[in-house]
């Protein structure tokens, strides 16, 4: 953190935190004011996120969040390459679950192109996308613990991650930014014994994310570095565009899964958690219940799963198997068309959404006719979150600012695109 | 439920905001309206007040380049109502001499990034907006991204590197 | 190198002074977490009790460059951030090494777009580049076991008269 010149700094800025309205009376006899940055490189903004903050002593009046300093390019990229290229790309914009946009990102082609893959397919990538909500949320949890000070929830959070991690490893060939969807299914089957450890996993993971848990839920200092801190109410927060677990730590039960149902998620039976104080405890609490639920639903999902197969048969729009590519000319035609020119899908525009760990994930696709997308646009929950910040660090202290990022749980992939 | 909104929405316009021409189409089950760009507040106004329809949360406003001549680009915007559970989509077209269009960060707060997020990578001004400046590119930065005619690796000398030192 | 080997019956035991500062400099590589993006998640993963980092001398990973011997740059970077990642490079204390982890620092990656530096060695100079999108956690201990050989190479006297570098006094932010 380091002092900061009123002149090079950007007006609209200086106008944006000097001049706020601020009923804050502090009693401050030495008029300590003055601008502090808290750089794009700090241990405890999630990633590069800058924070320009104007503090009177040790009080927060206004604050300037500013993004920007992972800026990749991707929409340009998108209208660059043909929409199955795009697969890789989509991992890496919420990396924590990165299962979770591959998923999104092939319902809205999908969705498009007028397709559906075929039920197991479907149930696999349910399966992929909770677990991928667990993994995040444990991450969400052990760095909000550690910001806060409790170092050990961190280390047994990332425990319990490095064993999906290696579900993972054997479901879909890779630890970590695996592209493992497909446009019409998933790239392989999800083999009995990736399964069966799948089971093992959920079995034993409600009793360790509850020893975790029991270090800090009652711990003093924990629950008073987070109660009554960032407080948003229901209107101002739906005004604000949030949404995922923020939204419901202040409310309001809205939940993607249940308001506008894909895949199969109007077939479980699963509860949304909603808290009403809206603070940074609630959004905490909401993270915890909705690992369990996640869990709930990926043992249902087992029950059901249907045998079949995974990639729906349509050579003009999927892809076809690698071994009838090597063996049968019409799959090596087909595949020669799709890799080159891409999926041609019908002209038209589309937008789709699904429930991200973070909040909702939108993509709205516009196509020419061409194999590659006029334009893409990728409705990050982050980038939306994180405007609340200026909202919640208002009269609050500098710590306060490291515990209000941690719940909102932003990731800069994303927000920054 | 839904089937009554597609035909409710259109009506309700026609009813309380006179003389205003739209038009609309559908496509995969979505409805899409394409407004004036004079009049975006006022129908946004109107959407998110009426008591029916209360479309609170504004969830994406973003722009295309069609690089044609007239109207070159569109303001998308996607709104969504939690009471009826209903996502729509309005349009407005931007002419690329005036490049500007009226603000709608007074009817939603939410509106006021995204709305930065547009002017930064396509270069179309808003009106009224509180605190119109770049978001992802440099200050500095002379060109607007997301434009078709903005090369893919950009152009060189537009951002600066620190200096090498062994 | 046991210490009861080179103990005689006399409680001595003899070796060059630069044997001894290779030795703890190697074995207490204690580094500076540049984490810009994915790569970071698996740099916390070296840190976990799985792939445990803390074995290999690097327990500490300080935060703040005064402190640091050694930059790990995980992640992509902008231009925007190459500034910042400069800036933080200069406050670190000789000696100093880097690993490039991932290939967006080696080389761009899979970006290949308007505000990513197409490997940071146009303006930062590397030790070890490693390959992966992102790297196993394995991957970065081998970088890590790299960097120790690397120092193990070096004598207390390379970096006696290394000049000062010139340091602007306000930089561009």
């Amino acid at each position: 953190m380091e002092k900061l010149n009123k002149e090079d700094v950007h007006p609209k800025i200086l106008e944006a935190l000097l001049n706020t309205e601020t009923d804050l009376t502090v009693d401050d006899t030495l008029e300590n004011e003055m601008i502090l940055n808290m750089g794009p490189q700090h241990p405890a903004t999630h990633g590069v996120l800058r924070v320009l903050l104007r503090l009177d002593g040790e009080t927060i009046i206004a604050s300037v969040p500013e993004l920007g300093y992972l800026h990749r390019g991707y929409e340009k990229m998108a209208e660059n390459m043909s929409y199955h290229e795009f697969i890789p790309h989509t991992d890496r914009l919420d990396y924590l679950a990165p299962l979770s946009n591959n998923v999104a990102w092939v319902l809205a082609v999908e969705k498009l192109v007028g397709i559906e893959a075929p039920p197991r397919a479907q149930y696999i990538r349910m399966i992929v996308a909770e677990l991928s909500r667990v993994a995040s949320h444990l991450v969400a949890i052990g760095a909000l613990a550690m910001d806060v000070g409790a170092l050990t929830v961190f280390l047994w959070t990332l425990r319990e991650r490095e064993k999906i991690l290696d579900i993972w490893d054997i479901i879909c060939g890779a630890r970590f930014t695996n592209s493992y969807t497909r446009i019409g299914g998933v790239a392989n089957d999800a083999q009995p014994e990736a399964l069966q450890k799948v089971k093992w996993f959920i079995d034993q993971f409600e009793e360790n994310l509850e020893e975790a848990e029991r270090l800090i839920n009652t711990n003093r200092i924990f629950v008073e570095r987070l109660d009554g801190i960032g407080v948003i109410s229901k209107e101002d927060a739906i005004d604000l565009g949030l949404t995922g677990p923020s939204l419901r730590g202040s409310g309001v039960e809205f939940d993607l899964r249940r308001v506008t149902p894909y895949l199969f998620y109007n077939e479980m039976d699963f509860k949304i958690p909603v808290y009403t104080e809206g603070d940074s405890l609630a959004r905490y609490f909401v993270r915890v219940d909705e690992a369990r639920e996640s869990i709930k639903i990926v043992r249902q999902v087992l029950d059901k799963m249907p045998a079949g197969e995974t990639l729906l048969n349509q050579p003009k729009k999927v892809l076809p198997k690698k071994a009838e590519v090597y063996s049968k000319m019409e799959e090596l035609i087909h595949d020669f068309m799709i890799v080159n020119f891409g999926i041609n899908p019908p002209v038209g525009e589309v937008y789709s959404a699904i429930e991200n760990p973070k909040g909702e994930l939108g993509f709205y696709l516009v196509s020419k006719g061409e194999g590659r997308p006029w334009k893409c646009k990728i409705r990050s929950p982050s980038f939306i979150n994180l405007q609340s910040i200026p909202h919640l660090v208002k009269g609050h202290m500098i710590s306060d600012v490291v515990a209000i990022i941690g719940s909102l749980d932003p990731v800069m992939g994303e927000a920054d695109k | 439920m839904i089937m009554d909104f597609k035909e409710l929405i259109p009506q309700k316009i026609k009813e309380n905001l006179a003389n205003l021409n739209f038009e609309q189409s559908e496509y995969r089950d979505e409805l899409t309206l394409y407004f004036d760009k004079k009049d975006i507040v006022k129908v946004c106004n109107f959407l998110k007040k009426d008591p029916v329809l209360e479309f609170l949360l504004c969830e994406d406003i973003t722009a295309i380049d069609w690089a044609r001549r007239k109207n070159r680009f569109t303001v998308v915007y996607h709104i969504f109502s939690l009471k009826n559970k209903f996502r729509l989509r309005l349009k407005a077209d931007v002419d690329e001499e005036e490049c500007s269009i009226d603000s709608v960060s007074s009817v939603w707060r939410t509106a006021n990034w995204q709305e930065r997020e547009v002017y930064d990578m396509y270069g179309i001004g808003f009106n009224n907006h509180p605190d119109l400046r770049r978001m992802y590119m440099p200050e500095e930065f002379e060109h607007y991204p997301l434009r078709k005619d903005f090369p893919l690796m950009g152009i060189p000398g537009s951002l600066t590197l620190p200096k090498k030192e062994e | 190198m046991g210490l009861e080997a080179k103990l005689n019956n006399d409680n001595f035991f003899t070796t060059k002074i630069d044997a001894l500062i290779e030795w703890s400099r190697k074995n207490s590589v204690w580094p500076m977490p540049m984490g810009i993006s994915c790569c970071a998640i698996e740099m916390m993963a070296v840190g976990d009790p799985k792939y445990d980092i803390a074995r290999f001398g690097s327990e500490v990973m300080r935060f703040t460059p005064r402190q640091s011997d050694m930059m790990i740059v995980a992640g992509t970077v902008t231009y925007k951030m190459a500034h910042v990642v400069r800036k933080i490079y200069d406050q670190m204390p000789d000696p100093k090494w880097v690993i490039a982890m991932g290939a967006c620092t080696s080389s761009g990656g899979m970006y290949r777009s308007y505000n990513v530096v197409q490997g940071i060695d146009q303006f930062l100079p590397v030790d070890v580049y490693l390959a992966g999108c992102p790297p196993r956690p394995d991957n970065l201990l081998n970088a890590l076991i790299q960097i120790q050989e690397k120092i193990g190479r070096t004598k207390a006297r390379d970096f006696q008269d290394r000049p000062l570098p010139e340091l602007p006094v306000l930089q561009n932010n």
